[in-house]
């Protein structure tokens, strides 16, 4: 079956590699060897279709959709961007699921074992579509920082991950969003595993206009997919 | 080009009541699970299992697989595809290896077709974990192809003595069929991962 479509590959300027020493779990299981260059066909094309009947309707507020008896602890925010391929087009009808800690930096998740409280009235996960233009918005509370084994005293900076198909299984990505002035990203072998130059595209920017009076404060993340390859493919 | 690739970052440990939470017991509904098939899904019924072995061979047990494939005649659930594909048949599963008292992925799914002539059937697989950066494209070729993955382009321009790591064994369980897909993430036997 052919096609004309194809996507560009992964930008290694700004995508980690898979081994980096000082994050010590990717030792064991990053690949070591070369990838082997695919020759594009339908496979890498296409990829699954999420519509709004995927979606619940408190799906895209974390300060709802876990709640009890009252409303999560923490301070509440709003995260939102536009999801672009590279060459600015957006990305639209493009389900995002996102996953987080608490205000006091605990996961939900049963391996969790930091000793903090959980939230009875927060989960930590949820979804949304992009619109037409490309525009997600999402009602949370800010994650709080974690202790992690990678090294002695070592804290994972406040952090939201999403995880985002876009049009393709070739332009599949999981990232994960932090905050700005944090002064845990110098010390995040996880953040500084990535290229320098693209680092700093994983923090979000704080917003005003996105601030919402007496309520939230604002967050605006853009995410970039692969875009669209000029060459045309075999098969 | 405009603009850079936003770099990917690891799905960390606690991926799970994210993305897998129905599995796991969260109170999220799926999007997708591991059973992708469904009871008027057309094409033979399989089992695709396995596991993922770090470095030192030991299993891992918070890696997250996904799969995409094509239904019984080749045809994909998107609008790439202009062919119209098994009404019903999404194609599409997730599995987290925290679950099976063994730390396999099993999937329940049916036996895709090829996508054209000159191509041998196959899955797309991605693999996630802690301690994985970016994710990593593998393919899943079947045992009982050898004709067709001897013409196949992808895999023939995979090195001849890497080839066997894309190849899952065909067995039986109880008249079903499996197949057994393990995932090297390194090591002698380091399974072929390609540049999407």
């Amino acid at each position: 079956m052919s096609t004309e479509l194809s996507f560009n590959r992964r930008d290694w300027g700004t995508q980690p590699p898979y081994l980096h020493a000082e994050y010590k779990s990717t030792a064991r299981r990053g690949p070591t060897r070369p990838l082997v260059p695919i020759v594009s066909s339908l496979s890498e094309v296409t990829g699954p279709v999420y519509g709004h009947e995927s979606v619940g309707e408190l799906d895209s507020d974390l300060t709802k959709n876990g709640a009890k008896d009252g409303e999560p602890l923490g301070e509440r925010i709003i995260v939102t961007g536009r999801v672009l391929d590279e060459d600015g087009r957006p990305v639209p009808n493009t389900l995002i699921e996102i996953w987080q800690a608490n205000a006091a930096g605990r996961y939900i998740h049963v391996v969790d074992q930091h000793d903090a409280p959980i939230d009875p009235n927060f989960f930590g996960g949820g979804r949304c579509l992009t619109d037409a233009d490309g525009a997600y918005r999402f009602y949370t509370v800010r994650p709080g920082a974690y202790p992690w084994g990678n090294h002695f005293n070592a804290w994972r900076p406040n952090h939201i991950h999403l995880s985002l198909f876009g049009p393709a299984f070739a332009t599949r990505l999981v990232t994960q969003m932090y905050f700005p002035g944090d002064p845990l990203l110098d010390l995040d072998p996880i953040y500084q595993g990535t290229p320098e130059a693209a680092r700093g595209s994983l923090v979000a920017r704080f917003d005003i206009e996105t601030t919402e009076p007496e309520f939230a404060l604002g967050y605006v993340f853009d995410i970039v997919l692969r875009g669209r390859g000029a060459t045309p493919m075999e098969g | 080009m405009a603009l850079k690739q936003t770099p990917s970052q690891t799905v960390g440990p606690y991926f799970a009541y994210g993305l897998t939470p129905e599995q796991y017991g969260y109170p999220l509904k799926s999007i997708a699970g591991a059973e992708m098939r469904g009871p008027d899904t057309e094409g033979e019924a399989v089992r695709i299992e396995g596991q993922v072995l770090d470095g030192e061979g030991a299993c891992v047990n918070d890696a997250m697989i996904e799969l995409w494939q094509a239904d019984a005649h080749g045809r994909y659930a998107h609008p790439a595809d202009p062919r119209s594909s098994n009404a019903g048949f999404a194609g599409f599963g997730r599995c987290g290896t925290g679950t099976d008292p063994e730390n396999r992925f099993v999937f329940e799914t049916v036996k895709p077709g090829a996508i054209a002539d000159g191509h041998a059937p196959h899955i797309n697989v991605i693999v996630f974990m802690r301690g994985l950066l970016t994710h990593a494209y593998t393919r899943i070729y079947f045992a009982d192809e050898a004709e067709r993955n001897a013409a196949d382009p992808v895999l023939s321009a995979v090195p001849a003595e890497r080839r066997d790591t894309l190849i899952a064994a065909r067995t039986e369980d109880s008249g079903q069929a499996v197949y057994r897909f393990d995932i090297h993430m390194q090591g002698e036997n380091e399974t072929v991962f390609f540049d999407v």
